[in-house]
């Protein structure tokens, strides 16, 4: 067995573990809290758990499937996100061809430059190329009305679940000197960095939150809970640099960062929602809601880690 | 062989639709009838019905019938297939002076064989900006004839974004197929007041249209 393997195994034995726990500490409650008849909390905390299981179950068979495996899953994301975002925004008859395109041509082509690993291009293709086009396929049909609030929206809706999406798969194109064939962690750590920080911030906001940090844009999300999360999954992220090229302290220092840029995506993406009234982007994954709901910290971090990861460790 | 293709067909359609739309039913509060029943939609895009067939659960799917413009489906061999074979459809002549059956006979002779029907009162496609057209007096005379047979309004929401009339490509977005409680025609009601009264129950299903900007 190679050191890449033995520590994704290692790794999925450990995430395994915690799974184990919290099914375990879920049971439990439904078994105390639910005796006069079901508990809305609990239920929801048993739909995510279970739902938890089903992603990490897919992630992993995704890894085993290697580099295809990864990009396929992720250009699933991709799609998916993208069909919760178009549903949601304004859009008109004017603009089908460009949303088409959006779809058929723009997403396939971004995944399809990461398996090419045309670096140069996979960065400026959708900023480029999808932005000028976009308004172009849609003034063909001489629509005006609300014109620059149309391609706003179908440029922020790429930009969000295709751009940003697509940066996590990236980080298998990197060339780090002594971390060959092992990229596959580098995914592993971020989403796993992201993810905790999202659960840690609500358990700390459960326990101890007092102090609404944006009542405005998410009521649920408490200063205490920002500072618990973010310290936890910060220190994990630290334990976990035996996955990565990084040092400890380098572990550290770049979790941090992506746990703040994973929280400010979130009151960003949670900003969008307010603004379309609802309260979840959809119903792909029972108790999370949409896929954006669980992607949204994700998006947010993966182009900074990223590039950070890029400007410093690689050397394509 | 021509029972299994259509059976196939039938699947890829519902495949497809989901892949498409991601269709998400949300039921009434009562669950649906058991019996045979008549399913009353919005119509808005060629979709509508897969739509609904596509979210009911396959054991209603199964012996539920579209009711369908004739004129439409016997068009061409590929309509007529998709119609008649892989759909079931009740095929009814829209055109009153050429007709040679009696388009109430035929729903009433399905429901009495035990099939469900999905039906669009509106009687065309609606291509403009109303919610809803009135509905044409059909579903009226229908239970005039089966005062028992319970009504289900059915709200198809986004399937007429996601390939508007003219559009041959899918736009991927995501649909909801809202079921109402069933109703059924009161004694002695008169035909304005229940067709009124099965609009309104259908548009207090709409929800607020989203991606419509306020």
């Amino acid at each position: 067995m190679t050191a890449a393997s033995s520590d994704l195994v290692t790794l999925v034995f450990g995430i395994f573990g915690v799974l184990i726990v919290a099914s375990a500490v879920g049971y439990l409650l439904e078994r105390r809290l639910a005796t006069d008849g079901p508990n809305a909390a609990v239920e929801n905390l048993n739909a995510r758990i279970r739902a938890w299981w089903a992603m990490v179950i897919l992630i992993g068979l995704a890894f085993i499937a290697g580099r295809v495996g990864v990009l396929v899953l992720f250009a699933f994301c991709s799609f998916a996100a993208l069909r919760e975002f178009i549903t949601l925004i304004y859009t008109r008859r004017a603009d089908h061809w460009a949303l088409a395109s959006a779809f058929f041509l723009v997403l396939p082509i971004q995944y399809y430059l990461l398996w090419a690993e045309e670096y140069g291009i996979f960065s400026i293709f959708i900023p480029v190329y999808a932005f000028l086009l976009m308004p172009i396929i849609s003034v063909l049909r001489g629509d005006t009305e609300r014109f620059l609030l149309r391609v706003a929206e179908v440029q922020w809706a790429l930009m969000i679940c295709v751009f940003c999406v697509s940066h996590v798969p990236a980080l298998l194109t990197l060339d780090i000197p002594g971390y060959e064939g092992r990229n596959v962690l580098l995914i592993a750590f971020l989403v796993i960095v992201v993810q905790l920080s999202d659960v840690l911030q609500y358990v700390w906001g459960k326990l101890f939150g007092r102090t609404k940090i944006a009542p405005n844009l998410s009521p649920s999300k408490t200063v205490e809970g920002f500072v618990g999360g973010v310290a936890s999954a910060t220190l994990i992220g630290a334990a976990l640099w035996w996955i990565t090229p990084f040092t400890p302290v380098q572990a550290g220092l770049l979790s941090f960062i992506i746990t703040l840029m994973g929280f400010l995506g979130g009151l960003v993406m949670s900003a969008i929602k307010r603004d379309r009234g609802v309260k979840d982007w959809g119903h792909l994954i029972e108790g999370h809601g949409g896929l954006i709901d669980r992607l949204d910290s994700v998006v947010f971090s993966a182009p900074i880690f990223f590039h950070i990861v890029r400007y410093w460790w690689s050397v394509s | 062989m021509k029972a299994l293709v259509a059976k196939v067909a039938a699947a890829a359609f519902v495949l497809f639709a989901r892949a498409i739309t991601a269709v998400r039913a949300i039921w009434p509060e009562e669950g649906l009838p058991a019996k045979p029943c008549v399913y009353f939609a919005n119509h808005s895009s060629h979709g509508d019905f897969v739509l609904v067939w596509a979210v009911l659960p396959p054991r209603l799917r199964h012996r539920t019938r579209p009711v369908a413009g004739a004129e439409y489906w016997l068009k061409s061999h590929t309509n007529a297939f998709i119609g008649r074979d892989v759909f079931n459809a009740v095929l009814i002549e829209r055109d009153r002076d050429k007709r040679t059956q009696d388009p109430i006979a035929l729903m009433v002779s399905a429901i009495d064989d035990g099939s469900s029907l999905i039906l669009f009162p509106e009687g065309t496609r609606n291509q403009t900006e109303e919610r809803l057209l009135p509905f044409k007096t059909g579903i009226f005379h229908l239970v005039d004839q089966r005062p028992e047979v319970d009504l289900v309004p059915v709200w198809i929401n986004n399937l007429n974004r996601v390939m508007p009339k003219g559009e041959i490509v899918p736009i991927p977005l995501i649909c909801t197929v809202t079921f109402g409680n069933a109703l059924r025609v009161a004694p002695g009601e008169d035909k304005e007041a229940f067709l009124e009264r099965m609009r309104a129950a259908l548009l207090a299903l709409a929800p607020k249209p989203a991606g419509s900007g306020e």
